[in-house]
């Protein structure tokens, strides 16, 4: 899947901070050999990891947070050495982007931005006027296509129709439709018949939205998966920490990130078993 | 802080408030003073989404709809609108009353049915608050969240901030990047910028504050018990507006005490983001 993307494309990661990230499609991004990538997200480990393998050109943002651990120390580390360009957003504004790229129109208006340095470090944003009587002036959130987007749900069919099993969506569908391709990631492919008796208002991604589908059990590690799995705090610790120290950064990665993905998750389950051992 | 913990002071406190040495024990706080200065935030708010951050205005949203503003909607900080009141640090044992997504949150704030109460980590005299970083923006000396939804939250609905260590080094001159719009800033964008513009309280632990001041700049509304006037000039790094005598903050009531201490903060995570 990860081989169909290239350098320097634009590509929207789903999910929000540590939440239902597709983190095993992000995990092989780091052992491609991709690289210049404007990457759009509600951030989290997603984009702390892409950050701190050097694969990040420009970050399109409006946070980047663990959640639970507030400030992402990849992110923080990438910002402060000026490692990274950014087009920093109000979260609002961020849907609106994608929003505009997903209805193929060139912008749409928004109050978020107005007042703010939003608009003093993003020289590009414009304003519009109202054509009505009001003629309010407005910015005009510019339409942010993506060439791709990764996304991660609880189930999916083999045609790429997807459900969500947790209680919120995030913005998944609208990465989707805002991107030229986009791939699911899910917990189990089931057959399309067992899709509906979870709830046919979960079925929220679509065939005609997706370009490939994957099942990646635990995909989402370490971030939640409700109700599959919640988030694995303790390994976000572990993961916050060594972020913040090269050495035990150089540990961490030879000990879960310089494998495939099958050795990052036999690596994880063996942790999991050394500690309630 | 200074002055809170001397015995004096909490002497005082705890006189002042008659019943509450037989009823509930222990002196009063300034946790506790704080969760009701920040509770006092959505008076008068009626049917509208308390959006608080932090243990502190969480505490002081679920203490406002459990007395004096029952209307208030309360999300249990992931994906519902929750009815009752339960304690900080536990999921809520009452039902749902409305799903809440994300794209929902945004839709309130853009509808303005909605009054936020954010932490930022500089504000300064008209309001303009920094979420996002701090220093030079290409390359900040100490990259924070990200501007969050503070733009957008702060032009289309009310706003309030909690601040827990009131420091110069909050109270800034001028914030580093302008996350929540202040006034000076929204007059100067435009009346779209300032049309639904309502900063309404800062609530820290030496004092409440509020932007009645000359030009809407901010003022000091009360300090809490055992501050004085010159504390909160000396910790803020602009000069600050009063209006004559600065009264004391109120004090908690017996009723808003036993509900604190034994329904929404029995483990004390108040403790954890205000000594005292």
């Amino acid at each position: 899947m990860v081989a169909r993307l290239q350098s320097g494309m634009t590509i929207g990661i789903g999910g929000w901070g540590s939440r239902r990230k597709p983190m095993s499609l992000v995990r092989a991004i780091l052992r491609s050999d991709l690289r210049d990538l404007t990457v759009v997200s509600y951030g989290g480990p997603d984009v702390g990891l892409l950050c701190a393998a050097g694969k990040i050109r420009r970050l399109v943002f409006g946070f980047v947070s663990l959640d639970s651990i507030p400030l992402e120390p990849h992110f923080q580390a990438a910002r402060q050495a000026a490692a990274i360009e950014v087009t920093e957003y109000d979260e609002g504004m961020l849907q609106w982007a994608l929003y505009a790229a997903a209805c193929r129109l060139p912008f749409l208006p928004s109050r978020a931005g107005l007042g703010s340095d939003v608009l003093a470090v993003n020289p590009q944003l414009r304003t519009v006027r109202s054509p009505y009587d009001d003629a309010a002036e407005l910015v005009a959130v510019p339409a942010l296509p993506l060439d791709a987007a990764l996304v991660h749900l609880n189930r999916a069919d083999a045609a790429g129709n997807a459900q969500f099993l947790g209680d919120d969506l995030y913005f998944d569908d609208l990465f989707c439709t805002a991107a030229e391709q986009a791939y699911v990631s899910c917990e189990r492919i089931v057959p399309t018949a067992e899709l509906e008796a979870a709830g046919l208002t979960r079925l929220r991604v679509h065939r005609w939205m997706v370009a490939g589908v994957v099942e990646a059990p635990n995909g989402a590690h370490f971030t939640s998966c409700a109700p599959d799995y919640g988030r694995d705090e303790a390994f976000q610790r572990r993961y916050a920490t060594a972020a913040k120290d090269p050495e035990q950064w150089a540990r961490f990665a030879a000990t879960y990130l310089s494998g495939d993905e099958a050795a990052y998750q036999s690596a994880v389950a063996a942790l999991r078993a050394e500690a309630s051992a | 802080m200074t002055g809170v913990q001397d015995a004096a002071g909490v002497q005082e406190t705890a006189g002042v408030q008659e019943t509450a040495g037989e009823r509930v024990g222990a002196p009063v706080t300034t946790a506790e003073v704080c969760i009701v200065a920040c509770a006092e935030a959505w008076r008068g708010d009626g049917e509208i989404a308390a959006s608080p951050m932090g243990q502190i205005p969480t505490a002081g949203a679920r203490l406002a709809r459990a007395t004096f503003e029952p209307d208030l909607l309360l999300s249990d900080g992931e994906a519902r609108f929750v009815t009752g009141t339960w304690a900080l640090g536990q999921p809520p044992p009452g039902p749902a009353e409305g799903w809440i997504p994300f794209r929902a949150i945004f839709d309130l704030a853009w509808h303005g049915s909605r009054h936020v109460m954010m932490s930022p980590a500089q504000i300064d005299r008209y309001g303009n608050a920094n979420i996002s970083a701090i220093g030079d923006y290409a390359r900040p000396t100490r990259q924070l969240l990200g501007v969050r939804g503070a733009p957008g939250n702060t032009v289309n609905h009310p706003t309030s901030y909690w601040v827990p260590r009131h420091l110069p080094r909050v109270f800034v001159p001028r914030v580093d990047m302008v996350s929540g719009v202040g006034y000076d800033r929204a007059s100067a964008a435009g009346p779209e910028a300032g049309e639904f513009l309502d900063l309404r309280r800062v609530v820290t632990n030496l004092a409440v504050l509020d932007f009645g001041g000359p030009d809407r700049s901010m003022r000091l509304v009360s300090v809490h018990p055992g501050i004085t006037v010159d504390d909160v000039v000396a910790a803020t790094g602009f000069e600050l507006a009063t209006d004559g005598d600065v009264p004391q903050t109120r004090l908690p009531t017996t009723a808003e005490l036993t509900l604190i201490r034994d329904v929404i903060d029995p483990a004390g995570l108040r403790n954890g983001e205000v000594r005292g």
